[in-house]
Formats: C-alpha cells, structure tokens, sequence
C-alpha cells in the first residue's frame, strides 16, 4: 500500500472536516448546525484511522496528530475542492455534493480492494459516506428546486466549483500504481459514472451544468490554492506556538 | 427562515421492543427533513433504532383546565389496580 495514497485520502477527509467544522456556531438553523458538524466528525475520524494506518506502515515513529499538525501545505494531498472556502451555504452544499458523490463511488469500489485493512476500513466508513450523500444531494434538490433566490444561490456555487470536480476522478501516477496492483479503483472507470450521477443530479435540480471541460487540478501533488495555508493555520497554529503541547 | 419552518415532535425507540419515547421538539421544511433533522440532532450518541416525527400541531393535547374532570376521579379509585383483589391460593399462573 502507498503512502501517499492513504495521505490523499486522509487529507482529503481531514482537510474536508475542518471546513465542515467552521460552520459549528454558524449554520443557518440549530439542526443544520448538528449536521454539518456530524460530518466534520465523521471526516475527522476517518482521517484519525487513515494517518494512524500511515504511522503504523511508516515506522518512523510519527503519529496521526504529527501528520495532521506538523506538515507544510505542500505536503498534503488532499485535491483542491476539499480546500475551497465555505463561502455561503450554497457553496458547502455543491462542495459537499461534488465530494460525496464521488467519495461513494470510491470507498464502495474500496470496499472490493486487495488490501484487507482498506476493506475493513472501506466496508466501515461506507455507512457514514452513503448518509453524507443523502444529505447533501437532498439540499442539492432543496435549494436547487426551491425559490428564485435559492436557485441562483446553487447556480453560481455549481459555476464556482465546477472546475474542481475532475480533479477526483483523474489519476495521478499514485492513482494508477495502485490500481495495478489491486488495491484502489481505475479512476478513468470511475469517471463516467461520476458525470452521469452528477448530470442528472443537476438537471433534477433544476440546475444546469456548467459547459467548462477545463478542470483545476494540483492538490494530489501539493500544489495547492492559498486557501489551504490559511487554514492550515488555524488548524495547526496551537502545535505551532506550543510544540508538543497536550490537553 | 425560522418563521416559515414549522416545529415537529420526535419520538425514539431506543431498543426493539421497547415503544417510542418522545425526547423532543425540532425545526424541519418537511417530514423528510424532519427525519434527517432528527437523526441529527437526537441520535448522534447511539440513542435509537428507531425515529418517529410528527408535526407539532397535529397533536391533541389535554386541557389543564380540565385536570379536575380528567383525572381527578380515578385517583380514588384503588380498585382498579389488580394489586388491590387477593388471590385465592389455589389460584394458578396469575
């Protein structure tokens, strides 16, 4: 098993969570507030077992809290939709749907790996993944379907965020490497049906899909928006000030 | 927004076999969004198994001011309790 690969999929979750959790004390509504950390939490204790796997395969005698607060952004490998800003709650939820869709495609093809950690921990997070897609397509149809102002709300996030869809379904070398071997999914497989779930899950919506095929992509090597330095900043600032400290 | 989402009750059966408690009240558009809304926010530490929401407003509730009439005459009432009659000893499978 690669590292990196596991460091893509746990940053991915880690980096997704944190932005989740910068909602708690500011969701619209009292429930949404609870879902939208519910997810942070669950992201979050994806990536604890993920790095955990990561330090156990390392042997170098890191740990998860190591890797999540003493890497530089270019060391992190989450793609750079997962990065993006909150921005209002119509940018989370086309962020989140974007994510989601794709995440069940992967952890269901996961969940068929040659590498039995990633099937056990695969068959696991499933669950969660599948009510996270729940959740956000149903806000999806929600806001998309819903008033005038709501409608334009999802258009322009959807216009916003397209660009970053086609970096999760396009396979870096890491990406291939483990697919030879049995242990990831063939993205390029994966791709096609991402589109056509997102397609009708737009026209359903009421939405329409952007026309740009260029895609953004770098996060799975490093090369990141100047969004994730500043959050890592936030995230990380404690164990920066106070190196070791512990609470 | 808060103005235009009603309230909905929610009920949580904790374990089969046991019945539905209610343990409180949330905001939802809809019954869908109600029962996600639930599991959200009253099921997040493992509570149940089982949700049921209902709107507030479909609720019939009893007057306070009926408590008199209502309940009143059966606090008198001892022998409505099993507890009350004696069994005869070679009473069997009571």
């Amino acid at each position: 098993m690669s590292l990196n690969y596991l460091l893509q999929m746990g940053d991915n979750a880690l980096i997704l969570g944190h932005r989740l959790g910068e909602w708690c004390g500011h969701a619209p509504e009292l429930e949404i507030d609870m879902a939208l950390t519910n997810l942070a939490l669950d992201f979050t204790g994806q990536a604890r077992t993920i790095y955990q796997q990561v330090a156990v395969l390392e042997g170098q005698g890191r740990t998860e809290d190591d890797l999540a607060y003493l890497r530089d952004a270019w060391e992190f490998r989450n793609v750079l939709l997962v990065e993006q800003p909150n921005g209002d709650f119509a940018h989370t939820i086309v962020r989140q749907c974007l994510y989601d869709c794709f995440n069940y495609l992967l952890y269901e093809a996961l969940c068929s790996s040659r590498d039995e950690w990633m099937v056990a921990f695969a068959s696991k997070s499933i669950k969660e993944i599948a009510y996270h897609q729940r959740f956000s397509t149903e806000w999806m149809l929600r806001l998309g379907d819903g008033t005038e102002t709501s409608h334009q709300k999802m258009q322009a996030a959807l216009n916003n965020l397209w660009i970053y869809a086609g970096e999760l379904v396009s396979p870096n070398q890491v990406d291939i490497e483990m697919c030879e071997k049995g242990f990831g999914p063939d993205l390029d497989r994966i791709r096609p049906l991402y589109f056509e779930k997102l397609h009708e899950l737009i026209a359903k919506a009421t939405l329409t899909s952007p026309s740009v095929e260029w895609m953004q992509q770098g996060g799975k090597e490093g090369k990141h928006s100047e969004h994730l330095g500043h959050l890592l900043a936030e995230m990380q600032f404690l164990q920066r000030a106070y190196p070791g400290l512990e609470w | 927004m808060k103005n235009n989402w009603p309230l909905w009750e929610v009920f949580i059966r904790s374990k089969n076999g046991l019945s539905h408690k209610h343990v409180g009240s949330l905001h939802a558009a809809d019954s869908a969004m109600a029962l996600e809304n639930a599991r959200d926010v009253y099921t997040r530490r493992n509570e149940g198994v089982s949700i049921w929401v209902v709107e507030s407003n479909q609720i019939v509730a009893s007057d306070p001011d009926d408590t008199d009439s209502f309940f009143e005459p059966a606090r008198d009432k001892v022998y409505r309790h099993p507890t009350f009659y004696n069994v005869p000893d070679n009473v069997k499978h009571m």
